[in-house]
């Protein structure tokens, strides 16, 4: 089948099979690697992307589905050439270890500060409990998706 | 986050030990750049599928391979029969055992390697190998030890000569007769039977391999989710028979290990043999059902401890029998010469004279492993083990669980501590870390709340472990696996101008070595951090070393690390009495430079230093400034620490929710107190999973039960509870810089806590033992059952 997807802000036309997953469409046909694929059954979300600005577990999305659509990967977070509030506090509060679940959390966090600003620690557990990480205990995740929702905050305010 | 506790010697632009340096490695992961074997992508290359076995325990009748081969894009279907032309069919395990790489005369667990497919593209591979038929003559399952071990139980390993039981090994540790003599005397014995499930270490990146022979040059290049890049290199020559030159490990970035990456997995051959035979790169990459079902799982050690009390409430002696379980290949990831790796570590942080541990470990129908996930060889289940049993002897005797632990505590003039089973405690002060958490929590505000919650009908608890570890093995002497001394290595190459280049011989798996082993070097000699690039897991390009686990990369290379900075130090030192036209004896060091004793402008940076090595030597001195320190350690270390553990039971459903959880650990010297934090938070939330939801199990054919996240539950934000940090720094008086190792305390410690909590909680009601996981179902089943 045919699709148009927008990746990253640039537009990729293909041909693909219906049965090829969003995930293996990312990582294999584009070449973007840093979208991960830990559990293929939707349990551990290191597969997630933004369609439309909404997380989507890509390991169980067909690329079909993407047609027309526009599709964030951890590649698209910077912004203009500089790294995004959400991976500045990841490096700065030691959010990340293995760094394998790393780019959906903070996609999902990203995705989540855009629709709450100002979340408490409850809704931001409550709101990346879609997403598994093994290494960190999820204590500096929350911590730095706090600091990104308030660095981006005052740069809103500014 | 805690402060650290001591001032860094050295300024933050140098940033050597003690300062939180954030991390070089995630420059790569937040753009998505880190490199993890799925990633690479080479030339022609091809993808394997393996078709496994649906059942646990059968003969192989026939296997039919025609169906996958007329796929479009199949280019060969391997079996077992095809590998044994080669001999391959069968490989060594890490304990000394033999595995079966794909099997030839029949299947053993569900889920063991039958066939594999390579072909073109993964989904082209993932369908032909559904379409392998294999008839299979089904033979009776055998999925616990205790009917492994019965005389009429069928032989699992029958491919073993000389084997005529499911008996796997037997392991002894202590004095049986001082034991039965001081149970003899005994006011009081106190025995506790628990069963510490099977678990999964289930790092969030599956094993894989690209497996990439040069047929025209016999050149292996390996990219492989491998913890011990080294090790593995050895056993691929041991194996397939290749010269180790020829054979080049490359271990990249590695999504979490947690001791999954230790050992050698029949997927990994099979990859390499085929791209031998095609001539073409081959990757394997597993599913997350593969990861659960087939490789190395972690635990199943059904435990029986009894603890000899005398009429003050002194442990005068501890006895016991464990029966594990070892699935159908003994592959445990441990020492050679201890079967139960170090599980004698039992006796814990107590001081009594007499101790006896017994083992036997059977064959099962069950996935092989017996890795030590995210501990020291089977020191999580003797940590376990001890602490909940010191737990419940506190309250038989009637004296409050600190109270009981700090009578019986090692006292800190007492080191270095011999146990009754051999171990050389080098450091520890627990009394201290045990009265610091219980100031954190308010332990006796909490006592006093569980008195009154009862009266109300609520149910509180408050339980605590005081562990004591053993990591950093070796000495080589007593340590090795398949002979290999477990020495470890650091390569220290100080550029013209003052970059150095530090190669090690272990592995990260997010631990940040890049970081925190820049920083060794850093403190030794003085150059930034920033300027110390550090390179691991490629054979070709590293010193060789046994890898990490069993939290050894600290104590081993880390050590290693700071010897050789020493070394060069001391050369740095002639060379810059010749710059200065000094005698060596006159000169003085601070971190980065060396003056002239009483003149101070005196003075050349390391960095000149650095660059008169390759321009300007002593004429009696070699150039350069490089060189290489295989460290032995003397003595393993062994971090303690107490962790508290708040719970409120609900009455009605079992469900028990964590109010605080207060981790005070004691790791000796930090070398990176963010880093340090983030492992403990890390092994808190593993230890938490063990004890409330995470473990695999199977039915009474052999079928996995816990083959995916949905049924194999680990905790996410939202369950894992909230945790306070504090810590105490005994340094470890044989360590170069005085660090322990700190990677694997909270998964150890933590789950006695979790579970001596809800005990705590509900112990009036004579509840004495939950097995782990206490899911609320089991602490509703355990009152119900209390209340009849």
């Amino acid at each position: 089948m045919n699709i148009s997807v927008t990746v990253n802000g640039t537009e990729h036309s293909a041909v693909v099979e219906p049965r090829l997953l969003l995930v293996d469409f990312i990582r294999s046909k584009l070449k973007l690697t840093g979208t991960h694929i830990g559990c293929d059954t939707t349990s551990c979300g290191v597969c997630t992307v933004l369609v439309d600005g909404t997380p989507v577990k890509s390991c169980t999305y067909f690329a079909v589905q993407a047609d027309g659509r526009s599709i964030t990967t951890v590649e698209g977070l910077k912004q203009n050439g500089a790294l995004s509030p959400m991976q500045e506090a990841f490096k700065e509060h030691h959010g990340l270890q293995c760094g394998f679940c790393t780019p959906a959390m903070m996609l999902v966090g990203t995705a989540l500060i855009a629709d709450n600003p100002d979340p408490s620690e409850d809704e931001i557990r409550f709101g990346i409990s879609g997403n598994l990480c093994r290494c960190t205990g999820y204590v500096n995740i929350v911590k730095s998706i706090q600091a990104a929702a308030a660095t981006t905050r005052e740069g809103a305010s500014q | 986050m805690t402060a650290t506790m001591h001032e860094p010697k050295t300024s933050p632009e140098i940033g050597g030990l003690g300062h939180s340096r954030r991390r070089v490695e995630d420059a790569r992961f937040i753009e998505g750049r880190g490199h993890y074997v799925d990633d690479i992508e080479l030339p022609g290359m091809l993808h394997m599928a393996i078709h496994r076995s649906p059942v646990a325990h059968a003969k192989i009748i026939s296997i039919d391979t025609s169906g996958a081969e007329a796929v479009e894009g199949v280019l060969a279907v391997v079996t077992g029969e095809l590998l044994a032309q080669y001999d391959l069919a069968w490989m060594p395990t890490l304990s000394g055992d033999t595995q079966a790489v794909l099997a030839t005369d029949k299947v053993r667990f569900q889920g063991q390697e039958v066939a594999a497919v390579i072909a073109t593209d993964r989904y082209i591979a993932e369908d032909a190998a559904e379409l392998i038929q294999v008839e299979y003559e089904d033979l009776e399952p055998i999925v616990t030890p205790q009917r492994a071990l019965e005389d009429d139980a069928p032989l699992i390993r029958d491919d073993k000569e000389d084997l005529e039981s499911n008996l796997c090994y037997t392991w002894e540790s202590g004095d049986k007769a001082a034991v039965e003599e001081a149970f003899s005397k005994a006011a009081k014995v106190v025995a506790l039977e628990t069963f510490y499930p099977r678990s999964h270490p289930a790092p969030l990146e599956t094993c894989g391999i690209v497996a990439d022979v040069d047929s025209a040059t016999g050149q292996a290049t390996l990219y492989m989710t491998s913890q011990a890049p080294h090790a593995h290199r050895t056993v691929f020559a041991l194996v397939a028979g290749l010269p180790e030159q020829n054979i080049r490990i490359v271990s990249p970035d590695i999504g979490g290990g947690f001791g999954n990456k230790v050992p050698v997995y029949p997927g990994y051959v099979v990859a390499t043999a085929a791209s031998l035979v095609i001539g073409q790169p081959v990757k394997w990459v597993e599913t997350r059902t593969e990861n659960l079902i087939s490789t190395g799982f972690a635990r199943d050690y059904y435990m029986k401890g009894e603890l000899a009390v005398d009429g003050d409430g002194r442990i005068l002696a501890l006895k016991v029998d464990m029966l594990s379980d070892q699935g159908a290949f003994f592959a445990d990831a441990q020492p050679t010469k201890f079967k139960a790796g170090l599980f004698h570590i039992v006796t814990g942080s107590y001081d009594y004279p007499a101790a006896y541990v017994s083992t036997r470990g059977a064959y099962t129908n069950k996935a092989p492993g017996g890795v030590a996930y995210r501990c020291s060889f089977r020191v999580t289940e003797a940590s376990y083990l001890i602490e909940r049993l010191v737990q419940n002897a506190a309250y038989e005797i009637g004296m409050d669980p600190a109270e009981f632990r700090s009578k019986n505590f090692i006292k800190p003039e007492q080191f270095p501590y011999t146990t009754p089973t051999g171990f050389v405690y080098d450091s520890g002060e627990y009394e201290k870390a045990m009265r610091l958490a219980m100031e954190m929590v308010g332990y006796h505000e909490i006592q006093k709340e569980r008195e009154e919650a009862r009266q109300d009908g609520r149910l509180v608890g408050i339980g605590m472990a005081s562990f004591t570890e053993v990591v950093g093995a070796g000495h080589g002497e007593d340590y090795d696996i398949l002979g290999l001394k477990m020495f470890d290595s650091a390569e220290l190459r100080v550029h013209p101008t003052g970059k150095a280049i530090l190669k090690l011989g272990v592995r990260s798996q997010g631990q940040g070595h890049e970081t925190t082993f820049a920083q060794i070097v850093a403190e030794e000699l003085g150059i930034p951090a920033s300027d110390v690039k550090v390179v691991e897991g490629d054979t070709d390009n590293t010193p060789y070393g046994l890898g990490t686990y069993a939290s050894r990369s600290t104590p081993v290379a880390g050590a290693a690390t700071a010897m050789i900075s020493r070394k060069l130090r001391d050369k740095a030192k002639k060379i810059a009495a010749h710059l200065l036209e000094a005698s060596e004896d006159d000169l003085e060091w601070e971190p980065g430079k060396f003056f002239v004793a009483g003149d101070p402008d005196s003075s050349v940076t390391i960095q000149d230093v650095a660059f008169a090595a390759y321009t300007n030597p002593p004429p009696d001195l070699e150039a350069g400034l490089e060189g290489v320190n295989y460290y032995d350690p003397p003595n393993m270390t062994y971090p303690f620490g107490t962790y508290i553990v708040v719970v409120d039971v609900d009455p009605g459903s079992g469900q028990w929710k964590v109010r605080r959880m207060v981790a005070v650990d004691d790791c000796g010297v930090r070398i990176n107190p963010m880093i340090v934090e983030g492992q403990i938070h890390g092994g808190l939330a593993e230890g938490y999973a063990m004890s409330s939801m995470q473990y695999i199990t199977f039915d009474e054919t052999g079928n996995c039960i816990g083959s995916n996240f949905s049924d194999y539950l680990i905790p996410t934000a939202w369950e894992t509870p909230r945790f306070e940090l504090g810590e105490t720094v005994t340094p470890s008086p044989h360590h170069p810089i005085g660090a322990k190792g700190v990677g694997e305390s909270a998964t150890v410690g933590s789950p006695a806590a979790f579970v001596n909590a809800v005990i705590d909680a509900i112990r009036h009601l004579g509840i004495d033992n939950i097995d782990m996981p206490v899911s609320s179902d089991r602490v509703w089943a355990a009152m119900e059952q209390a209340k009849s």
